[in-house]
């Protein structure tokens, strides 16, 4: 009996010292980034949560829990519903866009070897930030001293107010951030080409298949669950288009490119409305997790036809 | 240049057969669509690159008549000296520019040290932790990881705003602080590419480094950061370029210009010019000196770069 107790006592001790591992050093190695991730982070994802319930202003101390008003408010506020529409507007042109483009360039580089300074060359655009990427096409695209307009004119179609007409601005952007990612989204679809065995390609050579064929039958449905995680990753990356808004168009003609982004930054720091702003924050949080859920089905991202 | 390029047309599975192939002299009508579009994709690329340096190397005056030439309208250096504040303010405003708007001198230096302090910050904070998570043992290791995953799912604006408020209390707006202070200890992102290189080191060389009576951080830094230096310094050089890109964070917290960083800079310039002709030259050359750094951080390191973000993408 006392022994069986012993024993027992001993194993605790015992499992509490394995437990504990080597939380000591951990503890050290973690607390620099730990610590950046719980003020920068955590802390913020839980405050904004909470804020999206309050009456929360900028630059006044005390706020109010308000329930789900923000919420109400979103579904009567006819400037959301066309942030949201705009978005989405964006979001299909630039990444219908992109993805084509992006799967063209990887075959391309998938069939040259040594294209390694063409793979540099096609990540530039990526490397600029979107503000230079911006005042570029701004210059180029401009209605008096483009020169695109100035090759419109000579090829008789005429200058066309790319920024500042509303049909054209969204369409306008959305091209532009195709042009900076694009390159990026082929370098990755490219890694995911090179991973097809060349056995899979040469049986359907030698079964007759045409390159189209190929490239239609064979081919894409084996690069499906790499492209489906890099659709995932644009996707979001696009639903959160700002920058070049801000430094072109400012959301305008009237609200024509005022994307979801652009709203809340209104919200909060224009009109000081923290909460609402969270609110719509928490709204766009879980239309991007939705995304991602629909586009990792439809594409059937975690099984691999290669198997 | 020179681009060492090898097409292997449709009828091969890969260039390497190709070469192989004894009759491939005579050409394809794949071989010219595949030239045609390689040689599109350079232009498309590289023409707004051309194109913004031919009117920073043209004055002003020169720009409305020659819009369809593509060497620079009138030669002139004084777009480059306006954008560094080289040029007197009566000699910009003679140029059409906009006086001393567009010095962007001193956010050229905000630039180089906000994104040197995150670039060396991050990196190394996220090293040591990063190791925490590939090789030490601890209760909630698993959890604490995931959740910190997560955090890359979140979009920065949900965060930003209570970070703004942070911040603010702190006082640290215009400051260098403030303006680096989100990215300065960690992000998701570089924790999870280090971890999953540091993954692949062997276990055996760090035991043998332990029984020879190397403690944990010994082993760490003769052991570990010397073996994954490339991988490091790799990322430090995503991470410089991440931060000198960063637009909307630096703009909301530092628009003084004692802290104001290059991209601020240049967003704030439409917004000052809203109906008068802006100065295209003096800007074109501001988006040069702004691109510069950029493009020559890739003649250096270009081809890891490239592997990193092929990397990254399979994984």
């Amino acid at each position: 009996m006392t022994m069986a107790v012993e024993t027992i006592a001993r194993r605790r001790v015992k499992r509490r010292h394995r437990d504990i591992g080597q939380l000591g050093v951990a503890l050290v190695f973690l607390a620099p980034a730990m610590i950046g991730f719980f003020i920068f982070h955590f802390r913020p994802a839980v405050l904004g949560l909470w804020n999206s319930f309050t009456d929360k202003e900028l630059l006044r101390p005390t706020a109010a829990f308000v329930g789900v008003e923000n919420y109400r408010d979103m579904v009567s506020d006819d400037v959301f519903r066309n942030a949201l529409a705009v978005t989405l507007k964006y979001v299909l042109i630039n990444i219908g866009t992109q993805t084509i483009c992006a799967i063209a360039i990887a075959w391309m580089l998938d069939r040259m070897p040594g294209s390694r300074l063409m793979r540099t060359i096609v990540l530039t655009p990526w490397l600029m930030s979107n503000v230079v990427v911006a005042l570029l096409f701004l210059w180029i695209l401009d209605f008096r001293l483009g020169v695109a307009n100035a090759f419109l004119e000579w090829i008789g179609i005429g200058a066309q107010p790319f920024f500042s007409s509303s049909a054209w601005a969204i369409p306008t952007i959305a091209l532009v951030n195709a042009w900076r990612y694009t390159g990026y989204t082929a370098l990755l679809l490219f890694a995911g080409l090179q991973t097809i065995p060349k056995s899979v390609k040469e049986a359907a050579l030698v079964d007759g298949c045409g390159e189209a064929q190929r490239f239609f039958r064979v081919t894409l449905p084996l690069l499906r669950p790499v492209l489906a995680v890099v659709l995932v990753i644009t996707v979001i990356g696009s639903f959160q288009i700002y920058d070049t808004i801000d430094v072109t168009t400012d959301g305008g003609p009237v609200n024509a490119s005022r994307v979801i982004y652009v709203y809340i930054f209104d919200q909060a720091f224009a009109r000081r409305n923290f909460g609402y702003a969270s609110a719509m924050s928490v709204v766009l949080l879980f239309i991007l997790a939705i995304v991602t859920i629909i586009l990792m089905r439809l594409l059937r991202a975690n099984e691999s036809d290669l198997a | 240049m020179i681009v060492p390029i090898d097409i292997a047309p449709a009828e091969f599975a890969s260039a390497a057969e190709y070469r192989r192939d004894p009759v491939r002299r005579r050409p394809r009508s794949g071989d010219i669509v595949l030239w045609f579009l390689v040689a599109i994709l350079l232009i498309v690329t590289l023409f707004p690159f051309y194109w913004s340096l031919r009117t920073a190397l043209s004055t002003n005056a020169a720009l409305p008549a020659s819009s369809r030439s593509l060497l620079p309208a009138d030669f002139s250096f004084g777009g480059f000296e306006r954008a560094l504040g080289l040029a007197t303010t009566a000699e910009s405003i003679a140029a059409g520019g906009s006086g001393a708007e567009i010095n962007f001198l001193r956010a050229l230096f905000n630039s180089f040290v906000v994104s040197a302090m995150v670039a060396v910050g991050q990196v190394l904070c996220c090293a040591f932790a990063a190791y925490a998570f590939a090789r030490l043992k601890f209760p909630g290791r698993n959890v604490l990881f995931f959740v910190v995953l997560t955090s890359l799912m979140v979009p920065p604006i949900f965060t930003l705003l209570p970070n703004f408020i942070w911040v603010q209390e702190r006082g640290w707006l215009n400051s260098y602080i403030g303006i680096a202070a989100p990215n300065l200890l960690m992000s998701p992102f570089a924790i999870f590419f280090l971890r999953q290189f540091f993954l692949t080191i062997p276990n055996e060389i760090e035991e043998a480094a332990t029984i020879d009576g190397a403690g944990r951080f010994r082993t760490f830094f003769t052991i570990i950061v010397p073996m994954a230096a490339s991988s490091v310094a790799t990322l430090a050089v995503l991470t410089f370029i991440g931060q000198w890109n960063e637009y909307l964070w630096p703009k909301l917290v530092g628009q003084d210009r004692s802290v104001r960083v290059l991209t601020a800079a240049l967003g704030n310039f439409r917004s000052q010019t809203p109906q008068g002709t802006p100065d295209w030259a003096g800007l074109m050359a501001a988006t040069w000196v702004s691109a510069l750094p950029i493009l020559i951080l890739l003649l250096l390191v270009g081809k890891r770069l490239v592997n990193s973000i092929q990397f990254s993408g399979i994984k």
